[in-house]
């Protein structure tokens, strides 16, 4: 069966809809440095606080999902050849019910409001499982199924898992159904959000644009047809284990023992991913990389972190030890790849948008600026530096909260609006050429 | 048996070489070589397309009966490239580095994603179509 119709440019989605999602994200993370600036120390007293429980889900359904969501919508017509179905309107609906319901369920985290905290679980439900069906249909029709593909697959899934979680432990339905560990059903929803949706995506993205970016050799075959289907069947095991200890049928070590095999995966995967980038053909500076490679020493610092607390109850018992995982694992690992994603995705979108429309208009008079200068290396460096000094300082936040906490806050804050600017700028550059390019259009039909 | 997917994609990695030594060279400021492997590379790539759009894209279209399909999408892509090559060389001749360096990373993106929709989709369909007489493509292709 010859798949034809996989190569065709006419199915990405116009560029305003995974720009919107894209221009948020530095909101919310704007948001959050605002918040840390204010309320400092406060928010690292421990994880259950509820500000701190807003202050994740800022970074994690604002930043995170926000990203994530707008570039796979983008991605899948030209990483899987399946176009989201009625894309414009699924993009419109999801950013707008994703960008409230996390707007609202962080505000109902800090100021305590049952109203606020019932529209935005409506609204969350609503534009992720919207945004499921969607990319599931888009995923399921796919021909030429690659690994990427499988992987984006349990990634949408592990999604749908934490938004059920989230609802139904947000609705407080499972303590009036008599459910009275929730902590340990918490740890589920928070495994499948990170290492499920965020840890599965990231990892079969990695495949193409690894190798792509850097022209590296290819990760390992067998890791691409196993890594992925794997861990997320261990988290399904991991999962059914963790409900069996609730319900005191089974010792509370043995997760935590099952957790020792799945974690491997994923260090392998920072491992592998590091080497390859060493390997790399393409030797001059790139910021993209060096998020990334922030990103991957997360992972190995996350998992050392994790692995020494469970062996040692000293650390364990700490408060720190889940803010220190917290801070690796959402903003060590997760808005740093995300971040330098960005500079490629938005630079390149704008660019090939452009270049289309020029070559179908057959207009050399305009020119369409090159991937730097919509955002320029400059630019992105200072962003770069900025940012890493603000993921520095909340790492020290955790050991000495009343000393570094406000200034995380304010080096982050500093950091989106870096991040901001960047972004429109790029976007301000591409809507200024499209207007000549369509003005050359009108001038020639005349 | 020699396939199309894996040759071709070996021709890939042969123009990836070329591209990413003479980026290396002009980010340094060394544009005595560095425009020598800019030559290498956009002959190379040059080589490759005209592999493609005079032997491989037409057999293929003669036989699938195909003309609009992925091959018409490849050859666009292929002006795309011709056109940032073109701006590329211009760079290389007025020293402009810091424009080179911006147009060599566009052409690092398309050239990558051109390849992998090759490599991914249509050398295999390509494979398949021609079966046994795959070689004596490739053997047509490399008197080029």
């Amino acid at each position: 069966m010859l798949n034809t119709a996989s190569l065709s440019l006419d199915q990405a989605p116009p560029i305003s809809i995974p720009f919107r999602f894209f221009l948020t994200a530095p909101l919310f993370g704007l948001v959050a440095g605002l918040l840390l600036l204010v309320y400092g120390p406060t928010l690292f007293l421990t994880r259950w606080a509820p500000m701190t429980l807003g202050l994740t889900h800022l970074i994690t359904l604002g930043m995170l999902a926000m990203v994530m969501c707008g570039a796979l919508l983008q991605m899948l017509p030209v990483l899987a050849g399946s176009p989201v179905p009625a894309v414009v309107m699924v993009g419109r609906l999801c950013h707008l019910l994703i960008t409230v319901g996390a707007g609202l369920l962080v505000s109902s985290f800090i100021t305590g409001s049952g109203i606020a905290n019932a529209l935005s679980l409506s609204l969350l439900g609503a534009g992720v499982f919207l945004f499921f069906i969607a990319v599931a249909v888009a995923l399921l029709r796919v021909k030429q199924v690659t690994h990427t593909v499988t992987a984006m697959r349990l990634a949408v899934i592990a999604f749908l898992f934490t938004l059920v979680l989230g609802l139904l432990l947000g609705s407080g339905v499972l303590s009036k159904v008599g459910f009275g560990h929730i902590a340990p059903l918490v740890d589920v929803h928070l495994g499948w959000g990170v290492l499920g949706w965020i840890g599965l995506l990231l990892i079969g993205i990695s495949y193409q644009v690894v190798p792509m970016f850097q022209v590296t050799p290819e990760y390992p075959m067998l890791m691409r047809r196993f890594l992925a289907p794997v861990l997320f069947m261990a988290l399904v095991v991991w999962t059914l284990l963790m409900l069996a200890a609730i319900f005191s049928l089974i010792g509370d070590f043995i997760p935590t023992l099952w957790m020792f095999l799945v974690l491997p995966g994923f260090m392998l995967y920072a491992v592998v991913t590091l080497r390859l980038q060493q390997q790399r053909k393409r030797r001059i500076p790139d910021i993209t990389m060096k998020f990334w490679r922030i990103g991957m020493f997360s992972i190995l610092f996350s998992s050392a972190v994790w692995i020494i607390g469970n062996v040692s109850t000293v650390v364990a018992n700490s408060p720190q030890y889940h803010l220190l995982l917290g801070v690796g694992l959402i903003a060590g690992a997760g808005v740093s790849v995300v971040n330098g994603m960005l500079y490629k995705i938005v630079p390149f979108l704008s660019w090939f948008h452009l270049q289309n429309r020029q070559l179908s208009l057959m207009c050399m008079t305009v020119q369409v600026p090159n991937m730097k200068e919509f955002i320029s290396d400059k630019a992105a460096r200072y962003q770069y530096n900025v940012y890493v000094a603000s993921l520095f300082l909340l790492f020290a936040a955790v050991t000495k909260p009343e000393w570094f906490a406000h200034m995380a806050g304010l080096v982050f804050l500093l950091s989106n609006i870096m991040l901001f600017r960047n972004l429109v700028i790029a976007m301000s550059r591409y809507y200024t050429t499209n207007q000549a390019l369509l003005s050359y259009a009108v001038d020639s039909d005349k | 048996m020699t396939t199309i997917t894996e040759t071709m994609a070996r021709d890939h990695r042969h123009c990836d070489e070329f591209f990413a030594e003479a980026e290396e060279l002009i980010s340094q400021g060394d544009w005595e070589q560095g425009r020598a492997k800019f030559n290498e590379f956009r002959d190379a790539t040059e080589n490759h397309f005209s592999m493609e759009e005079g032997i491989l894209f037409p057999k293929f279209e003669q036989r699938t009966g195909q003309t609009m399909g992925p091959t018409q999408m490849m050859r666009m892509e292929h002006t795309q490239m011709r056109q940032l090559l073109a701006d590329m060389e211009a760079a290389v001749t007025h020293e402009d580095d810091e424009r080179y360096l911006g147009l060599s990373e566009t052409m690092m993106m398309v050239m990558q994603q051109h390849n992998m929709k090759e490599e991914q989709m249509l050398y295999p369909m390509t494979d398949q179509v021609f079966a046994g007489d795959a070689e004596a493509t490739l053997q047509e292709m490399k008197m080029l």
